[in-house]
């Protein structure tokens, strides 16, 4: 065995999915907000916004429930952790940062996709056909994995305050809902608009959401595949290499 | 025997404030070593350093010949650290802990649960390692992060102040412990304030002063060296005269409290046969007669006192 070896890192990584899961997210209140947010996120547009067909706010409440729940908890596991001072007793494992970003990047992908499945349910139990079914898999796979990255990304400020990180995280995470073709279809949106939500990587999900359920699209499905995993990469490494950096500021 | 640990030249800083300063020391394979100083010293800094969990400034820190900052995760797969803090989960069970512990280091399931069930029965845990670690006392917490230390069995062990505020009975454990391991041929490196708990178990001991090592040396040969002055504290059955006693060969200073006499020594043989002498001459009889050694507490204050600016 190579403990720095990279399948073994792999699997280190994997028990602190389970450990992070086990804490974190198998709790009430957090799943409860996981379903509860987006769903009531949906019903207020849905009573808003009367001349929007079903099938497209549907999709819009796939794609909200996905970025909400895999960035939900992400962000303040590593506050907690500090202020617990576990993260310390992590540090002194062997254990790369590397890997104990990409194990609560694991658990946070699961928790999204487990409760984005419920969203789905309910589109369907609404009467909404399921065009592409395996489009529609791949792109809450990918997306999932994305937005966990993005959760971990907002969690690098080395503070371990989780109140601090939460407040960052909303002030970021409520504007790209509404820069990403969730509410305002893109079709609909000025070029200022048009443009922030090219660097939004919830816009594309929600184009192959949309996709999955209408059969409409406003990107090529293909070149909204490519930029979720280009934008996987680049958050993946970018948080990765910025906690390595952060990391020893929280011990 | 081989260096367990080899430090050359450590030096951490924080802002202005130079923490730990261009420190070098090594432990050897099996010993127990003791890191002494105050609050503020630089101990659980260089601690922290050695144990890859914050980076020097400059300076380095092989660890059972890995260098802990190019080789981390090699360098940890050796060790154990138990911090001063209990840093287990608290919201997992005692035998969640130790198999995360288990995951952690690679362990196979079924030897780390072998290792863990043996450890939690050895520190008194075994009855209760289903309960969540949040209804654990002090005591219960720290023999449960020695457990979790040790379930991999390291070669090397950090502790910071593993029985700081324990009752006696965990106290006892853990020491005893420590001593079988380091009869089973365990390096240790251990952060305490308690003098006596360094001066029974360490092999050797570092006192720091202001992120600097100010004395390295066997408790016994450190006392020893503190002081070219002894003191021995005698009393006599009868009131005998002070300038008698200051007078006797060797004596530096005398002082009386209550009925006993504390002088100061440069030849402690000497002045004791000219005790006996003049106490024949006074017609007085000894009844007590005690050579005070300087004690670790005594070495500690006098290396780590601040030098006046």
């Amino acid at each position: 065995m190579n403990p720095a070896g990279f399948s073994e890192q792999v699997r280190r990584a994997w028990a602190i999915a389970r450990k992070d899961i086990r804490i974190y997210y198998i709790k009430g209140p957090v799943l409860i907000f996981g379903i509860f947010m987006p769903v009531f996120l949906f019903l207020a547009f849905l009573m808003g916004s009367r001349q929007l067909p079903l099938a497209f706010l549907v999709s819009g409440l796939v794609g909200m429930a996905l970025f909400f729940t895999a960035t939900a908890v992400s962000p303040a596991i590593f506050p907690w952790e500090g202020q617990a001072k576990t993260l310390e007793r992590l540090a002194s494992c062997p254990i790369t940062v590397e890997a104990i970003v990409f194990g609560d990047m694991i658990a946070s992908t699961l928790f999204g996709i487990g409760i984005t499945l419920i969203t789905v349910i309910i589109g369907l139990a609404l009467g909404l056909p399921l065009l592409h079914a395996i489009t529609l898999g791949t792109g809450i796979l990918l997306a999932a994995c994305c937005f966990s990255a993005i959760g971990m990304l907002l969690a690098v400020p080395p503070t371990n305050t989780p109140s601090n990180i939460m407040m960052l995280s909303s002030l970021i995470k409520f504007p790209m809902v509404f820069i990403s073709g969730i509410f305002i279809p893109l079709e609909q949106m000025p070029p200022w608009g048009l443009a922030l939500a090219a660097f939004s990587p919830l816009t594309y999900f929600t184009d192959i959401v949309r996709y999955s359920f209408t059969g409409t699209n406003y990107f090529p499905v293909p070149g909204d595949v490519a930029a979720l995993i280009l934008f996987t990469i680049v958050l993946t490494a970018g948080t990765m290499y910025l906690h390595k950096r952060t990391m020893p500021k929280r011990m | 025997m081989s260096e367990a640990i080899e430090v050359t030249d450590l030096t951490k800083i924080f802002g202005t404030t130079v923490a730990v300063d261009h420190i070098s020391f090594s432990v050897k394979e099996g010993e127990i070593f003791g890191f002494l100083g105050p609050n503020g010293a630089g101990k659980t800094t260089t601690t922290r350093m050695l144990t890859g969990v914050i980076p020097p400034d400059s300076g380095s820190a092989l660890i059972l010949d890995h260098d802990i900052q190019h080789q981390p995760v090699m360098a940890k797969q050796g060790f154990g650290v138990v911090p001063e803090t209990s840093n287990a989960y608290a919201d997992l069970t005692a035998w969640q802990n130790l198999m995360l512990m288990g995951d952690l280091y690679g362990l196979p399931h079924a030897h780390a649960s072998d290792r863990a069930s043996d450890l939690l029965k050895t520190l008194g845990l075994l009855e209760r390692r289903d309960q969540k670690v949040q209804a654990y006392s002090k005591g219960m917490k720290q023999r449960l992060i020695l457990a979790m230390a040790l379930l991999h069995k390291p070669g090397l062990l950090f502790l910071d102040e593993p029985t700081s505020g324990l009752d006696v009975q965990s106290s006892q454990m853990i020491l005893s412990l420590l001593r079988d391991l380091s009869q089973e041929g365990t390096t240790i490196f251990l952060t305490t304030h308690n003098m006596e708990e360094a001066n029974r178990l360490c092999n050797r001991i570092a006192i720091i002063r202001s992120g600097k090592i100010v004395a390295l040396d066997a408790p016994e040969k450190l006392k020893a060296a503190i002081d070219r002055l002894h003191r021995i504290e005698v009393s006599f059955d009868r009131d005998i005269p002070a300038n008698g006693l200051a007078r006797l060969p060797g004596v530096v200073h005398v002082d009386r409290t209550g009925d006993k006499w504390q002088i100061t020594v440069e030849d402690r043989d000497l002045v004791i046969r000219s005790l006996v002498t003049f106490s024949q001459q006074q017609g007085a009889v000894i009844v007590t007669l005690n050579t005070l050694a300087p004690s670790l507490d005594d070495a500690f204050l006098r290396l780590t006192r601040e030098v006046p600016p």
